[in-house]
């Protein structure tokens, strides 16, 4: 049962972003700034279909394994690439700071994150910037705060019937 | 016709559509179906609204979330002009239960009873990705007996069958050939009940486990499977006879919910969506999980991207799952259905009998499961309507830190307001049908 590799020195990194190993995965770890030119360059180097954007509450789980230099925040974006070209598979993991959840939307490069970032926006309260639609997409608009935080927690909150009279 | 107080009158809000004049132009373009590529020659096409038509001349309409041709409580608002669909909305979250949310309160070992109700119609692909996924965390991936991981491939590809074959029966069923509801469930069926010997369960079997699969296949397993297998090619050529090559069929399919290569990727779509533009993707082949590149199948693509391709590759995929089942019959081995690692394995039941130690072990797993390793992990696999990815996080514990499904029916439905625009109101139901939703996953 091997943990997580330990990053060798020097540290790897992909068009100057930090680059771990998870479980023989590759997952590339950008600070928010650099997020939107990683995303453009990996579209651009043949990642071309996006499967997957979710976001983690890392809450009650800070000591977590990130490579040296990036620092641990509450939240963290999670988005998984396909290159269908070279079968490959990328993970890059951006850290939000709870002071100011919010990143940039994948919107304009791979039109079909808008649901995924809709759904991340309504479990997390994570906001996109230019994001064309912003709404909630699995809760009903006048739900009070965001599922999936880990500070939500189950069976404290009353059950809310929208649209009841009480 | 449609006004603004109108269309508040629910509660859905913002999630609405809303008339034009309220919207960013970003906005409508999306909901005209335009995949915005920000390419700089592209770029220009922003300012583009299409200017379809005065408001005054159009009309909101729900569809759903009640319709029975929207496989479940999908709302789709559709803009229509007369009987045009200018804008189509999907609204979804109908029947979120908060799956992923419940997944962080289960152990490792109750996670595949949660995980199995959100595809409902392909549950054994929804455990396998969970169990890989776990599997990979423990690092014990590659040591699944190999029977276990054969029986992994038999049962997802008859559960590919199932679902294909439920898709054929409400695809009739939406355009109007009503027998082939009845034809499609009563084959399904004849798998269904082969799951209910094996698994004890119709659906929702959990059945794939963390460390191979629950149970031996029971005796007599060989002939069930041979059976089905027998049945199915004769029953699928009475499908052609009765659909496939029925001109009325076609017209009512072909040339109907377009899409194109690159529309489908940059919409992330995948499974029979993506290989009807032509883009021969199949994680089974592309990154091969299990044994199947020990197994020869065809890649079965389509050229135009309509629904009558979205059709004929699910009906054909059938016959592929079939010659898959003929090899795994040949290659399944003896030996162990599950891990020999106490770590996950509960002991078998005669022990318990006899040793204190294996009743605590036993008492211990089934009550506080078994610890992972810190990390986390993303699996994908070819699931009948595309690509089912997990994406668990462990902290060190016996539970999931955070569980997500990427449900491919949750993204599929994304490509509805490109294939519906400029198609007529009696095409959407063809177009919903060929997209094959299923509503469990796409709320969860």
């Amino acid at each position: 049962m091997s943990d997580v590799e330990v990053t060798p020195e020097p540290q790897p990194q992909l068009h100057g972003c930090l680059l771990s190993d998870s479980r023989g995965q590759q997952v590339v770890h950008p600070t928010r700034a650099q997020y939107v030119a990683l995303m453009k360059k990996l579209l651009d180097g043949g990642f071309v279909m996006c499967s997957d954007l979710t976001a983690a509450d890392y809450l009650t789980h800070s000591g977590r394994t990130l490579p040296e230099g990036i620092e641990a925040e509450r939240f963290e974006i999670v988005v998984n690439l396909t290159a269908i070209a070279t079968r490959d598979r990328i993970r890059v993991r951006v850290q939000v700071p709870e002071s100011d959840p919010s990143i940039a939307s994948m919107f304009d490069l791979w039109p079909g994150t808008e649901a995924m970032e809709r759904e991340v926006f309504d479990m997390f309260g994570i906001s996109f910037d230019g994001h064309p639609d912003l709404t909630r997409i699995l809760m009903p608009e006048d739900w009070d705060g965001h599922p999936l935080r880990k500070d939500y927690s189950i069976g404290r909150i009353p059950v809310q019937f929208k649209g009841s009279n009480s | 016709m449609t006004s603004v107080e109108n269309i508040f009158k629910t509660n859905e809000g913002a999630q609405e559509m809303r008339a034009r004049s309220e919207i960013s132009a970003k906005e409508i373009l999306r909901e005209v179906g335009s995949v915005l590529r920000m390419s700089e020659a592209e770029a220009a096409k922003l300012g583009q609204i299409p200017a379809d038509a005065d408001e005054d001349q159009t009309m909101i309409i729900n569809m759903g979330p009640q319709h029975p041709s929207t496989h479940g409580v999908l709302r789709l608002m559709l803009e229509l002009q007369g009987e045009k669909v200018l804008r189509c909305k999907p609204i979804i979250g109908y029947l979120h239960t908060g799956m992923e949310k419940t997944g962080e309160e289960l152990t490792y070992m109750q996670g595949g009873t949660n995980v199995t109700r959100m595809d409902y119609l392909s549950p054994l692909n929804n455990e396998l990705v969970f169990s890989m996924a776990v599997e990979k965390l423990l690092g014990i991936e590659n040591d699944i007996p190999e029977r276990a991981i054969w029986m992994r491939m038999l049962l997802s590809e008859l559960n590919r069958m199932s679902s294909h074959l439920l898709f054929l029966a409400t695809n009739g069923m939406d355009l109007g050939a009503v027998s082939m509801m009845l034809y499609g469930w009563r084959e399904r069926e004849e798998v269904l009940r082969f799951f209910q010997k094996v698994t004890g369960l119709r659906m929702n079997h959990n059945f794939i486990r963390p460390g191979g699969v629950a149970a031996d296949l029971p005796a007599g397993w060989r002939d069930d499977v041979l059976a089905i297998l027998e049945m199915l090619p004769g029953r699928l050529a009475e499908y052609d006879i009765l659909m496939t090559d029925q001109p009325i069929w076609r017209e009512r399919l072909q040339g109907v919910g377009v899409i194109t290569a690159d529309e489908a990727l940059a919409l992330g779509t995948s499974g029979p969506i993506l290989r009807s533009t032509g883009v021969a993707w199949d994680l089974r082949r592309d990154q091969p999980y299990l044994h199947y590149d020990k197994v020869e199948f065809d890649v079965i693509v389509g050229s135009y991207g309509d629904a009558f391709d979205r059709y004929a590759i699910r009906i054909n995929e059938i016959r592929e799952s079939i010659r898959i089942v003929y090899q795994i019959l040949d290659a399944m081995p003896l030996g162990d259905y599950r891990i020999q690692n106490k770590k996950v394995t509960p002991p078998p039941r005669a022990r318990i009998d006899e040793s204190m130690e294996a009743l605590i072990h036993h008492f211990k797993i089934f009550t506080e499961g078994f610890k992972v390793p810190e990390g986390e992990v993303y699996v994908g696999i070819e699931s009948p309507r595309g690509e089912i990815g997990c994406y668990i996080v462990s902290d060190g514990g016996p539970k999931p830190y955070r569980i997500h499904m990427r449900a491919p029916s949750f993204v599929n439905i994304q490509a509805l307001p490109h294939m519906m625009r400029g198609g007529l109101v009696a095409d959407a139901v063809a177009v919903i049908s060929s997209i094959d939703p299923v509503l469990g996953e796409v709320d969860r």
